[in-house]
């Protein structure tokens, strides 16, 4: 029987709790060093590639600078050019928002740094953006939920329009994009680069999201915690594909996910809980529960049990953030959850807030990536390690090695592009 | 002290290589930074990816990228310039330029192309909001107080709320105060327009003149509009911009190969000779205090830029008018100008490079 091999991706931590900045390993979220670390590991651990989170403004709570976790990131592209220059065959994948960028100037920013890699250049649209953010950039305003993904395709689309506009043997062609969301002309600056259109990675879970992924993605950076809801969205986002004229090994779906090893069961168990603890101190639990309830916490004691006064929405309170949904609604559920099972505010933000964790010995996490791949709940994995730049360091010495054995995962880079690395065949060149 | 710099540009190249060769040799002579020339209105690859790209590559000399500021947003020109510095280790440098056509305002669809005072005022908020967002964290913002479960001391971030003709930010940056505090800015100050912006924000003004007592002129007419800014006229460096042509192997040693000094060319001044004429040039320039330096433009990049390095380079540090080593790292240091205070700054302790 062939085996289903995986794909795997290096996150660099940053702007959350994940990171456990506490941790005396834990080094600069901001120094090059740090990057080069990760990813350079990355590399040696055959990693297809190497992924940058953006936010462009910082988080803010009860109307002040959020303190608690990172704060401060570089610009992706210009790190990842950087990167390219330490690295051979990695992947570099930028989060860059739709939103706040124009087609022309970041399609060359792509096409540069895709140049500049030989071909590695990967592009993470996200649409994620309010008028919070929006007050950082002229165009001052923001765009409703509905359009965000209308301008990002149509974004998208011209973006591909300009990385094509050459002539195989070198000559500008000029071009003339009118749309709902852009009316340009001209002459594209950039060649065609090696991978022609650089990698497209999506990170959205609505509908209108999944839908965007089917239609243009080639890889989705996927957000669920267990091995059903992995099965259900795998299915779901792949029976979209056929509609768009596409099958389901062109597009490779990534959940994010936490790897904590021990020697035994039980060490990873014990290390794994105090990673969570960690990662949510005091002030962290008080605070997400306060983004929750939608009010002001701050007499409650974190280790005392959760208040008994009736959340509000407040969409206010916390601002740049992720949309967290219907908060009152998962106000009431973390009330059950902590009833039932007798918990404090602190061991409810823990229990609740848990993303995918594969914890155990080297040999029991690779069996159960290779399971999950195996059953078609993932393609692969975005590995979201809670320490820089160290955190990778022993699953590429332990566990890529079993995955290997197990014919789960390459043992040499077979090309030199971020499409060979993932299977994705070369864009068709179109006119 | 003197101050060299050369362009990197080179027609149609896309791959790192051939640019890494021309940094690595203007490396090894001692130069200040290079710069890479950028524009959206004709082929060539994003300049500041590319120097990012030579960063790991190189070790001392300074990387300044064009950047433009008219169809780009200042948030994020501001952070890409911000983590330049970061990925270089405070090597970064910024040339300022506005784009006047209405070719390129058609590559964006948002604005008219527009006249050239109005789009150099502009450049002039873009480069006042930059600084600002850079101050916008002060150095010692990042307390990792664990006791307290603090990563920031959140009262050293502040946002900027700058409002300008055509665009407003609220900040901070949400990229941490850069190794230089501020990159250099770099303005090419020849056409009126451009000198208020560069007399008022650069480090580093470009003059393209084809003769000393034009540079001079030029220069002491930025330094007393410097001075009028409030800043002091010793904070601005004046460097003349010449298209350098250094001939072939024949005449390249040949005194007096070309004859005179720059000529006016639809390319801008260009100096024809031999590396050592150069060298005459730029030490008589340089000792009569007519400039503070020079920015050459290698009119065939790599025999020119080699030329240079190993003949007029060489030449000035026998003569002891040129650096033979780097004594600092970051650009600030090799360009003689200070790590800037923090506008925002609400303590007195100030971490130094
Ligand atoms: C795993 C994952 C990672 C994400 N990372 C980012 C990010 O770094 N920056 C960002 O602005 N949005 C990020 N997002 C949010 C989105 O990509 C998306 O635009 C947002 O969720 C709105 O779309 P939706 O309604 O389809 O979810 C991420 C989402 C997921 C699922």
């Amino acid at each position: 029987m062939s085996r289903r091999r995986m794909h795997l991706a290096a996150h660099f931590p940053g702007v959350n709790n994940t990171t456990v900045w506490t941790d005396p390993e834990s080094r600069s979220q901001i120094e090059f060093s740090s990057f080069a670390h990760l990813a350079r590991t990355a590399e040696r651990g055959l990693f297809d590639f190497f992924f940058l989170a953006e936010g462009l403004r910082l988080r803010e709570h009860k109307g002040r600078i959020h303190d608690l976790d990172v704060v401060g990131r570089p610009e992706s592209i210009t790190v990842l050019s950087a990167l390219a220059g330490v690295t051979e065959h990695l992947g570099l994948a930028a989060t860059v928002n739709a939103t706040f960028n124009e087609p022309f100037e970041l399609a060359r920013r792509f096409a540069t740094l895709d140049h500049v890699s030989g071909g590695r250049a990967a592009w993470n649209v996200v649409t994620s953006s309010d008028a919070f953010t929006g007050e950082n950039f002229r165009r001052g305003g923001f765009l409703d939920r509905a359009d965000r993904y209308t301008r990002a395709a149509e974004f998208l689309e011209t973006a591909r329009e300009l990385w094509g506009s050459w002539t195989p043997d070198g000559i500008p062609r000029p071009f003339a994009h009118r749309g709902r969301h852009f009316d340009i002309a001209g002459e594209f600056t950039v060649p065609r680069s090696p991978q022609g259109n650089p990698v497209v990675i999506q990170a959205g879970d609505s509908d209108e999201g999944r839908e965007f992924a089917a239609s243009a993605a080639d890889v989705v950076f996927a957000r669920h915690s267990s091995l059903e809801e992995g099965r259900v969205f795998y299915a779901d986002v792949k029976r979209r594909l056929a509609k768009y004229g596409r099958t389901p090994e062109d597009l490779k779906i990534m959940p994010g996910i936490g790897v904590v090893l021990g020697d035994t069961a039980a060490q990873a168990q014990e290390k794994a809980a105090e990673i969570r603890r960690q990662q949510t101190s005091p002030q962290t639990a008080l605070r997400t529960l306060e983004q929750i309830w939608g009010v002001d916490l701050s007499s409650y004691d974190p280790d005392g049990p959760l208040p008994d006064i009736d959340p509000v929405a407040d969409p206010a309170l916390t601002q740049g953030r992720t949309r967290r949904g219907d908060t009152v609604a998962i106000a009431e559920k973390w009330a059950a959850l902590a009833r039932e099972k007798g918990l404090s505010i602190r061991q409810t933000v823990i229990e609740a807030g848990g993303r995918q964790f594969f914890i155990g010995t080297p040999d029991a996490v690779a069996t159960e990536l290779d399971e999950f791949v195996q059953r078609e709940a993932a393609d692969g994995f975005v590995l979201v390690p809670h320490l820089t730049p160290g955190g990778l360091d022993q699953f590429v010495d332990e566990v890529v090695p079993l995955l290997q054995e197990r014919g789960a995962f390459r043992t040499a880079y077979r090309g030199t592009t971020l499409r060979s690395h993932l299977g994705l065949p070369d864009p068709v060149r179109k006119g | 002290m003197l101050h060299l710099s050369a362009a990197v540009d080179q027609p149609s190249a896309y791959d790192a290589a051939s640019y890494l060769t021309l940094a690595r040799l203007a490396e090894r002579g001692g130069l200040d930074f290079v710069t890479l020339e950028d524009s959206f209105a004709r082929p060539g690859p994003d300049a500041l990816a590319v120097l990012a790209r030579l960063a790991p590559a190189t070790s001392r000399i300074g990387l300044v990228p064009t950047v433009t500021t008219t169809h780009t947003e200042p948030f994020h020109v501001q952070a890409a310039v911000a983590t330049l510095d970061w990925v270089s280790r405070g090597r970064a440098g910024w040339r300022i330029d506005v784009s006047t056509t209405e070719g390129e305002a058609r590559l964006f669809g948002r604005r008219q192309a527009a006249p050239s005072d109005a789009l150099w005022q502009e450049a002039g908020e873009v480069a006042d909001v930059a600084a600002k967002l850079w101050d916008s964290w002060e150095d010692d913002a990042e307390i990792r107080d664990a006791p307290t479960g603090r990563f920031i001391d959140r009262d050293k971030l502040h946002h900027v709320d700058f409002r300008g003709t055509s665009f407003s930010v609220k900040g901070p940056s949400i990229v941490p105060r850069p190794p230089q505090g501020h990159p250099v800015r770099v303005v090419d100050a020849t056409d009126g327009p451009a000198r208020r912006t560069a007399a008022r924000y650069a480090d580093v003004a470009l003059v393209r003149a084809t003769s000393a007592p034009q540079a001079a002129a030029v220069r002491n007419q930025l330094r007393s509009m410097t001075a009028d800014f409030g800043r002091h006229p010793d904070q601005l460096r004046v460097l003349a911009g010449l298209l350098v042509d250094l001939g072939d192997g024949e005449h390249a040693a040949e005194p007096g190969h070309g004859g005179g000094g720059p000529r006016q060319t639809p390319q801008g001044p260009l100096y024809r000779g031999g590396p050592v004429d150069l060298a005459e040039l730029i030490a008589t320039w340089h000792g009569e205090g007519i400039v503070d330096g020079f920015h050459l433009t290698p009119v065939e990049p790599l025999r020119d830029l080699e030329r240079l390095v190993n003949g007029t380079v060489a030449l000035l540090q026998h003569r002891g008018l040129f650096r033979t080593f780097y004594p600092g790292s970051s650009l600030r240091e090799h360009l003689g100008l200070a790590r800037p205070a923090n506008q925002y700054a609400t303590t007195g302790a100030r971490h130094e490079p």
